[in-house]
């Protein structure tokens, strides 16, 4: 049975470009109207200023009970968009969706808390903007300062709790809705890492008991663990729908290809000096599981050819490889060799199950003489390691910038004496 | 509560009032919210809901009855007839300003969760309801106690009255909250508006005064004059002026603004989110 049914939904925002402040006055309001008038009544003028700007375009789905749709795509590419429509917070432009049963929606944790209040007072206020009635609210009162482990305050206002605290009393509440239909948007990347885990165990506590759940994060591990099928967003559009394994892996590989693969054909407009010049630099993943996607088990090549236009010159090829936030993970070297002129082809291989998640960039250096800097090339190739794991129910960020699968053994040695 | 929603641009009326309706809870909740925000962090707590008219009374007394020396009616003390005045021109603007800004402050709702928004002017009414109430148990006892006046018997239209100065709070308040969103100079605007209505109202001198005047005919056009009047006349009885022509123009602009108010409000509400 399909629970919500969107048809051919769009919805336009019109961005104003001359008038960027918050609010619009009266002022302007007025200017416009008095231009409007004595152009005799040809708005062109004005909508030189406007721009149309389509946040979602001609969208198409049926969710069936008990789905568990996880949504996927760039930041703008309409998701937020999609769950505020879905939520009745803003109203499509055009087409209809149906929706059966009761919907509850999170967009954000701890809706309408008010900081005067207490944490009791706020639990029954949220609860009720949240769509509960107080009689749930009443019935889930204990369970929901259990869950959250506020009971010592909670006749603080909640202006004294701590930015944690706070969460977790929000995310409490929400986790003790009880609608058919639960619309998530991204509120589980807030809290600690023990919080998070919580709170994912709670989300799939949920849909283990047969709602119909859509949720949109960037936690990719998150949604590829809670949902069953996925719809990847790109401008706006319903690009593809399925299974999320398949889905995560397309969104992936869309985001991370492009930049894999760098080959010059012109060679004036290759990086280089008058001594060398790249001809080409690859990042070769052998992808596994059929996935089209780096992960943390992906062993991959780093081939890079470049041009030597001298004789007899001794050269070798420095690689570092950086955390996107700037510290070098490592630094590694080919050995020195003398070439004559002509192609000279590299190739560094990183295996599988070394490297942490994250993203990385690699720089190359060409070095002569093992001390003399040719030429280098910073943040030649730019690449995303995704998440996998196995047999965890863990989905916090797994911390360390490698991840080695190390000889580490574990075995009982002997049993607890006179047991 | 499970029942199907179609979600398309302009939803139907129907849809929206049976939501209003399921969603009353959530009515309750948000003005019992507000009442007690607004008491929690003062020192004095309610005690500004009587010491506000009351240091307006001796000041407007001062002011009006000993330096510029404005008569009373016959029969009633000066004194008096400010405090009643001030008690029904606070609740009116007490309403009026708290509704017209409800949306704006409620932004953050109106961003994350979904209820009709008709919600929240009609919660913003109770804070002004409740100092009203106080200010109003002020008034009959300094006018038992102090002037051992009893209400007169006229007491029974009271109710009518009340609505009627709620009605009209509304109606405008309601249009003001709605052009508050995409406007945000009304909020500039409004306290202008409740300085000019203190004076333009007979709340510091009384509607006789300017019976013979040019302006008259004006100024019982004016849809508060009658709520101020008809509210002393109730409590003070026939010594009051009250004249019933005033209440024409009441009823009809209030009844005027209220529907235009509710549809303007309710073609506008969906667009509330993309402004603030």
């Amino acid at each position: 049975m399909s629970v919500i049914v969107a048809e051919n939904i769009s919805k336009r925002y019109i961005i104003d470009h001359k008038n960027q402040r918050s609010g619009g006055t009266i002022r302007d309001w007025f200017s416009d109207t008095s231009k409007r008038l004595f152009s005799g009544g040809k708005k062109d003028r004005l909508l030189e200023s406007k721009e149309e700007f389509w946040a979602l375009k001609d969208v198409n789905f049926e969710i069936e009970q008990g789905d568990r749709v996880g949504i996927v795509g760039h930041n703008g590419a309409g998701k937020s968009t999609l769950l505020k429509v879905l939520s009745r917070i803003t109203e499509p432009t055009t087409g209809r969706v149906n929706i059966s049963g009761r919907v509850a929606s999170l967009l954000e944790v701890g809706t309408g808390f008010h900081p005067e209040l207490t944490g009791r007072e706020n639990i029954y206020l949220n609860g009720a903007v949240l769509g509960m009635t107080q009689h749930e609210i009443k019935k889930s009162f204990d369970a929901i300062v259990d869950f959250a482990g506020v009971e010592r305050f909670l006749d603080t206002p909640v202006k004294r709790y701590s930015s944690g605290m706070y969460v977790r009393l929000g995310f409490a509440i929400a986790a003790h809705l009880e609608p058919e239909i639960l619309i998530v948007d991204e509120v589980l990347a807030v809290g600690d890492a023990e919080f998070q885990k919580k709170s994912l165990g709670k989300m799939r506590d949920v849909s283990e008991s047969g709602r119909t759940i859509l949720f949109v994060s960037h936690n990719l591990t998150a949604v590829q663990s809670l949902c069953n099928k996925a719809f990847y967003f790109e401008k706006g559009q319903l690009l593809e729908q399925g299974d999320t394994t398949h889905i995560v892996s397309t969104y992936l590989s869309r985001v991370s290809r492009k930049s894999l693969e760098h080959v010059w054909d012109d060679l004036s407009r290759a990086p280089g000096t008058n001594e060398v010049r790249l001809k080409s630099l690859r990042l070769l993943p052998d992808y596994q599981d059929n996935l089209s996607h780096i992960d943390v088990r992906t062993p991959m090549r780093l081939a890079c050819e470049f041009w030597n236009y001298e004789d007899n010159t001794t050269l070798n090829l420095s690689m570092h490889l950086y955390a996107y936030t700037g510290e070098c993970i490592f630094n590694v070297g080919t050995k020195a060799k003398s070439f004559s002129k002509g192609l000279v082809e590299a190739v560094c291989e990183i295996p599988g199950n070394f490297l942490n998640d994250g993203s990385y960039v690699i720089s190359l250096m060409v070095v002569k003489n093992t001390s003399e800097v040719l030429f280098s090339l910073e943040e030649a190739i730019t690449f995303d390691i995704q998440d996998y794991r196995e047999g965890v129910s863990w989905y916090g960020k797994w911390p360390g910038y490698i991840r080695p699968q190390l000889n580490f053994s574990i075995s009982q040695t002997e049993p607890v004496p006179n047991d | 509560m499970a029942r199907n929603i179609t979600i398309k641009a302009g939803g139907s009326a129907k849809e929206y009032w049976l939501d209003l309706w399921e969603h009353r809870q959530l009515l309750w909740i948000l003005s019992k919210r507000d009442i007690s925000v607004r008491y929690k962090q003062t020192l004095l707590g309610v005690a500004w809901s009587v010491i506000r008219p009351l240091a307006t009374m001796i000041v407007m007394t001062i002011a009006f009855s000993v330096v510029a020396r404005l008569r009373p009616d016959t029969g009633v003390p000066y004194p008096l007839m400010v405090l009643g005045g001030i008690t029904i021109w606070t609740f009116f603007s007490n309403t009026f300003v708290q509704i017209s800004n409800s949306i704006t402050l409620n932004s953050n709702l109106v961003a994350k969760v979904y209820f009709p928004r008709l919600i929240m002017p009609l919660s913003a009414v109770s804070v002004g309801l409740v100092d009203f109430l106080i200010a109003f148990v002020l008034y009959l006892l300094i006018s038992v106690i102090g002037y051992g006046y009893l209400p007169s018997s006229n007491i029974v239209f009271l109710p009518f009255f009340l609505i009627l100065t709620f009605i009209t709070a509304f109606g405008f308040g309601l249009f003001f909250a709605a052009v508050n969103v995409r406007f945000r100079d009304i909020g500039q605007l409004i306290p202008f508006l409740m300085q000019v209505g203190i004076y333009a109202c007979p709340i510091a001198y009384s509607s006789q005064m300017v019976a013979d005047t040019w302006f008259y005919k004006y100024h019982l056009l004016n849809p508060v004059v009658s709520l101020v009047d008809g509210f002393r006349w109730c409590l003070l009885g026939n010594n009051a002026y009250f004249d019933h022509r005033s209440l024409y123009s009441t009823i009809i602009v209030s009844a005027v603004a209220m529907i235009f108010s509710i549809s303007y409000f309710r073609k506008k509400e969906s667009s509330f989110v993309d402004h603030l």
